[in-house]
C-alpha cells in the first residue's frame, strides 16, 4: 500500500500555478511578464489570481511584442531582476527566436564570463488539442540544439510543481515547456519537495524494452507500458524531463538493462531530439542493443485540425505498442 | 547640399573641451591602425570602423553619469573606449587574444565590460533594444537613479524589435535613451531607399516619445543635447529618442567596395569632420595651439602603439578552455 498521507491530489495546471506563486512569494525580484498574463489569468489560466495578490508591478500584461519582451526578460535579469516571460505558446517563440538564440544563449560565454542571464521563459507546447498547424507544433526539441540554454520539459505534476524553482536557482536562462495536453492531468503531489533539473528519471522500471520520452508523450508511453505488462512485456519508461543537457547516463543504462529501445517524440523525426538519442545510443550503447532502436514520432505533415487526422499524425499508446512488438519481432 | 561645418562658441572649459578632442583622437587613431592592422591579417573576421562618427560617442557619453548601463552595436570601438576599456584590451580582443574583454571570444563586434556597465556590442540590427529597455525595466523596479543608453544605426528603425520596444519602452516609461546614429546608410541601402518615413524622430513621435534630432558630426551639439535628453530621461520622464545625424568617411565594414555613395558624397561630408572642426574652433578661441595639437596627436598615437603592442605580446586562449563558460560555472554569479 502507498501511503497517501503526504500527498494532495492536484492539477498539471495548478501545480505550475503554485509553483509560480510561491517563486513570487520568496523573492521580490521575480516577477512574471507575458502576454495576457494579467487581467486575463494567463492563456492556460496557470496565473490566475495573481495579479490580485502580486499587483501589476510583478504580473506585467505585455503587447503582443514577444521579441521586445523576451529581450526584456534578458535585460532585466542582467539588471539584477529575477523575471519569468511567459510566451503563449511556443508556436510564437519563432517571432522571439533572434533574442533567445542569439543573445540569450550567447551572453555568458561571449562576454568572456562577464555577465550571466538568469532568465526562466515558461511556454505552452504540443498538439493534441485540434487548434491546427500554427497552434500545435512541438518545437523543445529544435532549442535543445543550441549550447547556452537549458530546455526542461515537465510532464508529471511533481515536476510541474518544483521545476520552476530549480529553473530559478540557475544562473543561465532556463526554457520551460509545459505541455498544453498536460494542464488538466491530475495526480498525487507529494507535501513538500524539490527536484533536479539535470537528470532523466525512469518512471516505470521494465526489462524488456526502454521507452525513451519526454512531455505529452510521456503519459502514452505510460499507457503502452501498462498495456504490454498485459502481455508479458515488460516495458521500462524513461521520462527526460530535461532536454538540453540531455542526461545521456540513464538513456544509456535504460538501454543497458533492456537491449532494445523506442524513443517517443512528438517533434517530427528528420533532424530531430529522437534522432538526438538514437545518435547517443549509437555512439555509447550500439553493443548493447539486440534490435535496432525503434522511433514513434509525429507524421511529417503540419498537424491537421480534424481530430481522426491530428490523432493519426500524432505518436499514440497503440503506435508505440506496435512499434514495441515489432521490435521483439524482430529481435526473437 | 550638405549643413557648413560645424562652427561657434565651445561653451566648455579647456580641460573639458581637450578631453571630447583627445577621445575623438583615440578613437580615429586606434581605428585607422585596426583598419592597417586588418590589411596585415592581425584583426579578422568583420571589422566595422567608427572613423567620421567620433563626436557622437564622444559627445554622448561624456553627458551620462558612470553607473549608467550602455547598449551598443557591432559598430562600438568607440563607446567602449569613451566609456573607460582600456585600449589594450579592445585591441586584443581584435586579435583575438585572451588578454581581451572577452577573452577573444568576440572580437572587434563584441565588447563587454561589467565594469563600466558595457552590456555588449550586439551584431544582431536592433537586437540591442529589447535588452536596453530591460535593463531600464530592472532600474525602474528596483528604484535606481540610472539610465540605460542604447546606441543603433539608422538601419535598425526597420527592424520590428525597434517598433516592439519604443512602444513598450514608452508605454511603461522606462529610463532609457534611445541614441539613434543616423549615418544615412544602412550597409549599401540608403535611409530614402528603406523607409517610406525618413525622419526619424517621427517614428519615435508616433509613440509618443519626446525627441530631439542633432549634428552628430558637432561634439558640442550632440554633448550639450545628450546632456540635456540624459537629464530628462533620469527625471523619471520616461524615454528619450535622440537623432544624431552623422556620416560614416569608411566603408561599412571591410568587404565594402561603397558602390552605392560617390567620392564626392564622402569628400563633401568630410568638410564637417568632427575632429578637424573641433580643433580649428578651439584653436580659433585660443584654447588649443598647433604645437598642443601636436603634442596630443603623438601621445594618442603613443597610446595606440601601446594598445598594438599589447596585443601582439597577447597569448591565445588556450585549446582546452574552449567549451568553458557555455554555463556559468556551479556556484557562479546569480
Ligand atoms: C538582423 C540583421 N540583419 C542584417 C544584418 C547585416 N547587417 C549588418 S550591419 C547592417 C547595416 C546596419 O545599418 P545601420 O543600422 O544603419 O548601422 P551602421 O552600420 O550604419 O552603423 C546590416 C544589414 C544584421 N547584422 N542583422
Ligand atoms: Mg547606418
Amino acid at each position: 500500500m502507498i501511503d497517501n498521507t503526504n500527498k494532495k491530489r492536484i492539477s498539471y495546471r495548478d501545480a505550475l500555478h503554485d509553483g509560480l506563486r510561491e517563486a513570487l512569494q520568496q523573492d521580490p525580484r521575480v516577477f512574471l511578464l507575458g502576454e495576457d498574463v494579467g487581467r486575463y489569468g494567463g492563456t492556460y489560466a496557470v496565473s490566475k489570481n495573481l495579479l490580485d495578490e502580486f499587483g501589476p508591478e510583478r504580473i506585467r500584461d505585455t503587447p503582443l511584442s514577444e521579441l521586445a519582451f523576451v529581450g526584456m526578460g534578458i535585460g532585466a535579469a542582467l539588471g539584477g531582476m529575477r523575471p519569468i516571460v511567459e510566451v503563449m505558446t511556443v508556436n510564437f517563440s519563432l517571432l522571439a527566436l533572434d533574442q533567445i538564440i542569439n543573445t540569450a544563449a550567447i551572453y555568458h560565454h561571449m562576454s568572456g564570463g562577464q555577465f550571466s542571464v538568469p532568465l526562466v521563459i515558461r511556454m505552452s507546447t504540443g498538439a493534441g488539442r485540434q487548434v491546427a498547424a500554427q497552434h500545435s507544433n512541438s518545437f523543445e526539441g529544435w532549442f535543445a540544439h543550441i549550447p547556452g540554454i537549458k530546455i526542461l520539459a515537465p510532464a508529471t505534476i511533481d515536476d510541474a510543481r518544483h521545476m520552476l524553482a530549480a529553473a530559478l536557482a540557475d544562473p543561465d536562462p532556463v526554457l520551460l515547456f509545459e505541455h498544453a495536453a498536460l494542464y488538466n492531468m491530475e495526480g498525487e503531489l507529494p507535501a513538500d519537495g524539490s527536484v533536479d533539473i539535470k537528470s532523466a528519471k525512469v518512471r516505470r522500471a521494465g526489462t524488456d524494452v526502454a521507452l525513451i520520452t519526454y512531455g505529452g508523450s510521456l503519459p502514452k508511453a505510460l499507457q503502452a507500458a501498462e498495456a504490454l505488462a498485459q502481455e508479458n512485456i515488460s516495458a521500462e519508461v524513461l521520462d527526460l524531463r530535461v532536454l538540453r543537457p540531455l542526461d545521456t547516463g540513464a538513456i544509456v543504462a535504460s538501454v543497458r538493462k533492456c537491449h532494445r529501445a523506442v524513443v517517443i517524440d512528438e517533434g517530427w523525426r528528420s533532424g530531430s531530439l529522437s534522432a538526438e538519442v538514437m545518435a547517443r545510443i549509437m555512439e555509447q550503447a550500439f553493443f548493447d542493443l539486440d534490435a535496432p532502436v525503434a522511433r514513434v514520432c509525429a507524421e511529417e505533415v503540419p498537424i491537421p485540425y480534424a481530430r481522426h487526422l491530428e490523432e493519426a499524425a500524432l505518436p499514440q499508446p497503440e503506435k508505440i505498442i506496435t512499434a514495441v512488438k515489432a521490435l521483439l519481432g524482430e529481435s526473437a | 547640399m550638405i549643413a557648413p561645418p560645424p562652427s561657434g562658441p565651445v561653451p566648455y572649459a579647456r580641460d573639458f573641451a581637450r578631453q571630447l578632442l583627445t577621445d575623438m583622437l583615440r578613437i580615429r587613431r586606434m581605428e585607422e591602425k585596426s583598419a592597417e592592422l586588418y590589411g596585415a591579417g592581425k584583426i579578422r573576421g568583420f571589422l566595422h570602423l567608427y572613423i567620421g562618427e567620433e563626436a557622437v560617442a564622444v559627445g554622448a557619453l561624456h553627458a551620462l553619469q558612470a553607473e549608467d548601463n550602455l547598449v551598443t552595436t557591432y559598430r562600438e570601438h568607440a563607446h567602449a573606449l569613451v566609456r573607460g576599456m582600456p585600449m589594450d584590451v579592445i585591441m586584443a580582443e581584435m586579435y583575438g587574444k585572451r588578454e581581451g574583454c572577452s577573452l577573444g571570444r568576440g572580437g572587434s563586434m563584441h565588447l563587454f565590460d561589467k565594469r563600466t556597465r558595457l552590456f555588449g556590442g550586439n551584431a544582431i540590427v536592433a537586437g540591442g533594444l529589447p535588452v536596453a529597455a530591460g535593463l531600464a525595466l530592472a532600474d525602474k523596479m528596483q528604484k535606481t537613479d540610472r539610465i540605460t543608453a542604447c546606441f543603433f544605426g539608422d538601419g535598425a528603425v526597420a527592424e520590428g524589435a525597434f517598433h516592439e520596444t519604443m512602444n513598450l519602452a514608452a508605454l511603461w516609461q522606462l529610463p532609457v535613451l534611445f541614441c539613434c546614429e543616423n549615418n544615412r546608410y544602412a550597409m549599401g541601402t540608403a535611409l530614402e531607399r528603406s523607409e517610406s518615413q525618413t525622419d526619424l524622430c517621427a517614428k519615435a513621435a508616433s509613440y509618443k516619445m519626446p525627441t530631439i534630432k542633432t549634428d552628430g558630426m558637432d561634439v558640442v551639439a550632440v554633448h550639450e543635447a545628450t546632456r540635456e535628453a540624459q537629464a530628462q530621461v533620469r527625471s523619471g520622464a520616461g524615454p528619450l529618442f535622440i537623432e544624431y545625424q552623422t556620416y560614416r568617411f569608411r566603408a561599412h565594414s571591410m568587404f565594402d567596395a561603397e558602390l552605392y555613395r560617390s567620392k564626392a558624397e564622402v569628400e563633401e561630408w568630410k568638410t564637417r569632420g568632427p575632429i578637424h572642426t573641433f580643433s580649428a574652433r578651439l584653436k580659433q578661441e585660443g584654447k588649443l595651439s598647433e604645437e598642443e595639437f601636436l603634442a596630443l596627436d603623438a601621445e594618442v598615437n603613443a597610446e595606440v602603439a601601446a594598445a598594438v603592442t599589447f596585443a601582439e605580446a597577447g597569448t591565445w586562449e588556450p585549446l582546452e578552455h574552449m567549451l568553458a563558460d557555455v554555463y556559468t560555472p556551479a556556484g557562479g554569479q546569480l
